[in-house]
């Protein structure tokens, strides 16, 4: 593969011959960092294109002008579309999308902690045959699985008539921020249950019967011993369903109604139909990937790339 | 545990005062892992009774019966659908697999510098949300078209192409990413050796990086292909008024309004992708011998 990408004269552009790092001096050394950078090339090529460059058009939009007839005037640069992020109907939604994240985040941790805990505790055998249990589901295609849901939650579905039975009146999950915070935690919970099961599965577990043979109770234990451990895995599962709930699509979409529209949705509004404002949408965009790269930053901080 | 040792009797008691609590614990855990299995299962356990009911409404079971599936593989615009997504998942896992596999090989196994930046650079499309990737791709494709109807006269429209290209900007970076965590944990010592009995660079790269990081590379093209299958944003913002995938078909149906054949052809997606996960993992032992 070397040999077949290696042109005879592109050293000038791929390696500015200029402040080499030490150790890149000899000859040989060098022909051997040029040939590394011809090798990701095609990769690196490619995302420029289709990836940075569609991120610099989305930064230049945002600062165009929408025309009165909805289309997009790449003239007149101003800051209007980041000054309606201000506007009381951005707030809102951000908020909603904020609290409905948050939430998801909270109940997949509730539910797979506990889970977690309980297949890294098992004999290898049983542990390798639950995860792939887990992971049958989460290959699965997850707007297939956001509509059974749908199917679920409908009035003549079983979870209504389930809850009838029990002595709700009237109980209207469908289109409710509930059925949508449901599906955002069946969709995600695998990130969840993963990276924590990671971290529980290699704690030296005789850690905790030293805390117990020194006369911790089993809450003291957990607490103090169990818990700080797996705290890289309770960050990295947090991170890991919080970003993709925050800017949901598919799931308010689909489970959603008016009005719990998140940002996500919100976002591809912008870019259909007759009230389309392309350079808002292209603001609103750029702002949420800013809090994106905030969160990722985070979590490498806190030593995410490990798990 | 405060208990005076006297003998074996009493150590079994003691032993069973510290075991009780905790068996309490094991079964409260097992009753939770049962009930998340429950919820994971539920959900396409009903989706795929719901598709054998003969009934035009969708919650109301009537009898059984192979309807929907009959007019599934009837409707020209769902196996057209079906054969874009095949035809999309299978071109765009080719070039990813090849891609990202060179990147982190690039990255893992030389220096040069503005590598960091490449390695960043990679890493984007994994964390950023699909919907603002789809944006991105949408105007890029939208100023792309006009630019090309300036230059040349020719009007591009947005389609297979415009969809293939965007899930191969996506998934090099999954590639990359698991082709990555199996080279790191390689012993580069292998390759110097292969170097050091005079094995040329493309011999070491054949016969021993590439066997090696064979689990790597399959592993990252499955991935490849379940994200492929599974984008239903990105797909939905560059394909044309023509061209759709399953997803993105099944996604403005259930706009409209769920129906039974819906139904259908979601378990016919269901199928398809866990008959890819089970079929890999059963390659996959059989190769280890596990």
């Amino acid at each position: 593969m070397a040999t077949t990408l290696t042109p005879p004269d592109s050293d000038q552009t791929s390696v500015p011959p200029a402040k080499l790092p030490p150790g890149l001096e000899t000859n040989a050394e060098k022909a051997e960092s040029r040939r590394g950078f011809l090798i990701g090339l095609p990769a690196y090529a490619y995302l420029v294109l289709f990836f940075a460059l569609p991120l610099a058009i989305v930064v230049v939009y945002s600062f165009a002008t929408r025309s009165t007839t909805g289309l997009t005037v790449l003239a007149d640069w101003n800051l209007q579309s980041y000054a309606r992020l201000t506007d009381s109907l951005v707030v809102a939604i951000t908020w909603r999308s904020l609290w409905i994240a948050t939430l998801t985040t909270v109940v997949s941790l509730v539910v797979a902690y506990p889970f977690a805990y309980y297949i890294a505790t098992r004999t290898p055998r049983v542990r390798a045959a639950l995860l792939v249990l887990v992971m049958i589901p989460f290959w699965s295609n997850f707007l297939v699985r956001t509509f059974a849901w749908r199917l679920l939650l409908s009035s003549d579905g079983p979870v209504t008539r389930i809850l009838e039975t029990l002595g709700f009146a009237n109980p209207r999950l469908l289109f409710t921020p509930s059925a949508v915070i449901i599906g955002l935690v069946y969709g995600y919970l695998p990130f969840m249950i993963l990276p924590l099961y990671a971290s529980l599965e290699r704690m030296d577990h005789s850690l905790v019967e030293a805390a117990r043979d020194l006369y911790a109770t089993g809450w003291e234990a957990f607490r103090k011993v169990t818990w700080p451990l797996s705290k890289p895995g309770v960050i990295a599962g947090s991170i890991l369903v919080f970003i993709p709930s925050f800017g949901a699509f598919v799931t308010p979409e689909v489970l959603g109604g008016t009005g719990t529209t998140m940002l996500g949705s919100y976002i591809g509004r912008q870019f259909v139909g007759t009230a389309s404002d392309w350079p808002f949408g292209a603001a609103l965009s750029v702002a949420i990937l800013f809090v994106m790269m905030l969160a990722a930053m985070f979590y490498f901080r806190s030593g995410g790339k490990d798990l | 545990m405060s208990i005076v040792d006297t003998g074996d009797s009493t150590a079994a008691v003691v032993q069973d005062s510290v075991a009780r609590p905790r068996r309490t614990v094991d079964r409260v855990l097992a009753g939770n892992a049962w009930l998340v299995f429950l919820f994971l299962y539920l959900p396409i356990l009903v989706l795929i009774v719901l598709s054998f009911n003969d009934n035009d409404r969708v919650g109301v079971w009537t009898e059984f019966s192979v309807r929907w599936y009959g007019e599934m593989f009837e409707n020209s615009r769902i196996m057209g659908a079906l054969r874009t997504s095949i035809l999309v998942a299978v071109l765009s896992t080719a070039v990813s697999t090849v891609l990202g596999t060179a990147a982190a090989l690039s990255l893992e196994r030389f220096r040069y510098r503005s590598q960091r930046a490449f390695d960043g650079l990679l890493y984007l499309p994994v964390i950023i949300p699909d919907i603002t990737m789809a944006v991105m791709l949408l105007l890029f494709f939208v100023q792309a078209f006009d630019i090309v109807l300036l230059v040349t006269g020719v009007g591009l429209s947005r389609g297979l192409g415009t969809i293939t290209l965007a899930h191969i900007a996506f998934n090099i970076s999954f590639v990359a990413l698991v082709v990555r965590a199996r080279l790191s944990g390689l012993d580069a010592s292998l390759e110097e050796a292969a170097a050091d009995l005079y094995a040329s660079r493309w011999q070491a790269f054949r016969r021993v990086t590439l066997p090696l990081i064979a689990p790597g590379v399959a592993g990252g093209a499955l991935l490849a292909l379940t994200l492929s299958l599974d984008d239903v944003v990105i797909a939905e913002f560059v394909s044309g008024a023509g061209t759709t995938t399953l997803p993105v078909y099944v996604f403005g149906a259930l706009r409209r309004g769920v129906s039974p054949l819906i139904n259908a052809v979601s378990v016919l997606m269901l199928v398809g992708s866990i008959l890819l996960v089970v079929g890999s993992l059963a390659i996959s032992r059989r190769r280890t011998g596990g």
